[in-house]
């Protein structure tokens, strides 16, 4: 591999790594909050509220349901609305963002969900209030399953930035598309496999650590 | 004149001026889930630093019963006045700092795993917003109470369900509650942890002076600890009193059943060959308690009324140190004379006599 390629190489790792982060951390900040809704406002839910419930459902299936290609696209208006220009890595994380959110919110879900009525219920004994229940009950007890699903939603988004070339991201999926099949430089394809194997297999290394060390269930 | 007017006003948050013993009154309590009533007029006091256990079969409506204490449960009528202050119409923010006053213990326990055991007992306190020194200190101080001093850093994962039970108890005590309720504290344990935990509880009562409302479907727990019992069924409580009284002289078919277990009862053996009319001996039941039971009944019998008998099963409890007994005599012959004789004298020296009927041979 040539020292030109190998730079492009690296630059490549760096924008993946950006745009999963980015994302990840986006799709983190609200997707926890939209599946703590989603549970709180359902039947028995601690604001049980059928209407918000599933409206907020509705929307969430609804960007689900489009496949990231065009929702890449489709999106392109509101990313120039935010970034200013459509084109390149931080006009990708919007769309990457605003996929993973609800992703990662139905994840979430079942993790909050999963939570022992009983330890609600003994929270609302003390005399907790909904806030208490959210920051000393649901979060604390789901945490193992709100790591581990936050470390699917970042393999996840490495896969999905690597479709993000299709408007000029970079990343590495856009290098081995670009170099790697229509140059045939094969020795690109593989190095930019062997790079993401690392990658998916270092967050979930680092992932699985995390929930070893928060899990005391036992 | 003005009287009248006065006592025709209605007071928007009700005190009780009366009544300032009683923790806990419940006046006329209904509550239904459908078709089915949980709670079908239930009317309770609960005496500051007493015990009362509620006892009932499942689906009796003791869960409701205990849940509408604390506000956790509505009921559809009737009122619920805590320390005089009437709760059942109280919204969720003002329910809140009330519930603090009230410790709950609960069947399975219900400890945040994520958090260690210390935490966990001052968990209550961080509610209260208390800084967190004074909570540390307060959750040392319960650990101690409980014997779980050297598990405070441990996780409840690690714990027995008995060591878990008495994390449950330490939080329910941290806010200093004027009542503590027990929704089936010893059912998930083994016999011997329900020992210790009961032990603990009684020992919290008499040490604290604490007010215990507990409920339960074994009477072993209500004869351990209880000084009182109330005994419901199908929403309705359909039996009152002290303890000692109740099981010495249970007045209904539900409560007879729940005693079935730890009363005396005419072994199968016998009770399968009773016939009634006539046989070669009367089985009698004879039920004793307090001084009647103090008393050497059976050698006065023997004194005053001649002719044999024979002690067939039976024995005597102590429930809150009252003697409480279940004997049953056969008597021989078929005389009528005489076993009338041996009745009269057993009700005068104040026993309950029932004849069960004979058996044709001896057994």
């Amino acid at each position: 591999m040539s020292p030109v390629l190998f730079e492009l190489l690296l630059r490549s790792i760096w924008e993946t790594v950006l745009m999963t982060g980015a994302s990840g951390l986006i799709s983190l900040v609200f997707g926890l909050p939209l599946g703590l809704a989603l549970v709180a406002t359902d039947r028995g839910g601690i604001a049980e509220s059928l209407w918000v419930n599933r409206i907020l459902g509705a929307v969430i299936n609804g960007f689900r349901s489009v496949p990231f290609i065009i929702l890449l696209v489709a999106l392109i208006p509101v990313t120039r609305l935010i970034v200013g220009t459509s084109i390149g890595t931080w006009a990708a994380i919007v769309p990457l963002s605003i996929a993973a959110t609800p992703y990662y919110a139905r994840i979430a879900e079942v993790s909050l969900r999963e939570v022992d009525h009983g330890l609600i219920e003994a929270a609302r004994a003390m005399g907790g209030n909904r806030w208490t229940i959210i920051r000393e009950v649901l979060v604390p007890e789901a945490l193992p399953g709100i790591v581990a699903g936050f470390t699917v939603t970042l393999v996840t988004l490495v896969g999905a930035s690597a479709m993000a070339g299709a408007i000029g991201a970079g990343g590495l999926g856009d290098l081995a598309i670009r170099y790697g099949y229509q140059r045939f430089e094969t020795s690109v394809m593989v190095a930019v496999v062997i790079v993401l194997i690392v990658l998916v297999c270092g967050i979930q290394w680092i992932g699985d650590r995390l929930v070893a060390r928060l899990d005391h269930r036992g | 004149m003005n009287q009248h007017v006065t006592a025709g006003l209605a007071d928007p948050v009700r005190v009780e001026p009366t009544g300032r013993e009683d923790v806990v009154r419940l006046v006329d309590l209904k509550r239904r889930f459908g078709a089915t009533a949980a709670l079908d007029g239930v009317s309770l006091t609960v005496k500051k630093g007493e015990i009362l256990g509620i006892i009932g079969r499942s689906g009796a409506g003791k869960s409701t019963l205990i849940r509408c204490l604390n506000g956790l449960e509505r009921p559809d009528s009737g009122e619920v006045f805590i320390e005089g202050r009437e709760i059942s119409r109280l919204g969720e923010r003002e329910l809140q700092p009330l519930r603090r006053r009230i410790g709950m213990v609960f069947q399975h326990f219900n400890l945040l795993s994520a958090k260690t055991v210390e935490d966990n007992v001052a968990l209550p306190l961080k509610i209260e917003g208390r800084p967190r020194a004074e909570r540390m200190g307060r959750a040392a101080e319960l650990l101690q109470l409980v014997g779980l001093s050297e598990k405070a850093k441990a996780y409840p994962a690690s714990l027995s369900g008995g060591q878990k039970q008495r994390v449950g108890i330490a939080r329910a005590l941290a806010a200093r509650p004027a009542l503590l309720l027990s929704d089936e504290a010893t059912s998930a344990l083994d016999p011997e942890t329900t020992r210790s935990i009961l032990a603990l509880l009684k020992d919290i009562n008499s040490r604290l002076g604490l007010t215990i409302l507990l409920i339960t479907h074994e009477m072993e727990v209500i004869r351990s600890i209880a000084d009182r019992v109330a005994v419901i069924d199908a929403g309705r409580i359909v039996e009152e009193g002290a303890v000692w009284q109740v099981f010495a002289d249970p007045k209904s078919e539900i409560t007879r059943s729940l005693l079935g277990g730890i009363r005396p009862q005419l072994p199968p053996e016998i009770a399968s060959r009773l016939v009634p009319g006539e046989g070669a001996e009367t089985i009698l039941r004879i039920d004793v308690a307090g001084e009647a039971a103090r008393r050497p009944l059976l050698s006065e019998l023997a004194a005053s009324v001649p002719g044999a008998f024979r002690l067939v099963h039976g024995g005597i409890d102590h429930v809150q140190q009252e003697p409480v007994g279940t004997l049953f005599v056969a008597v021989p012959g078929a005389d009528a004379a005489h076993l009338a004789a041996v009745i009269a004298f057993l009700k005068n020296r104040g026993a309950r006599v029932e004849v069960l009927g004979h058996v044709a041979g001896p057994v």
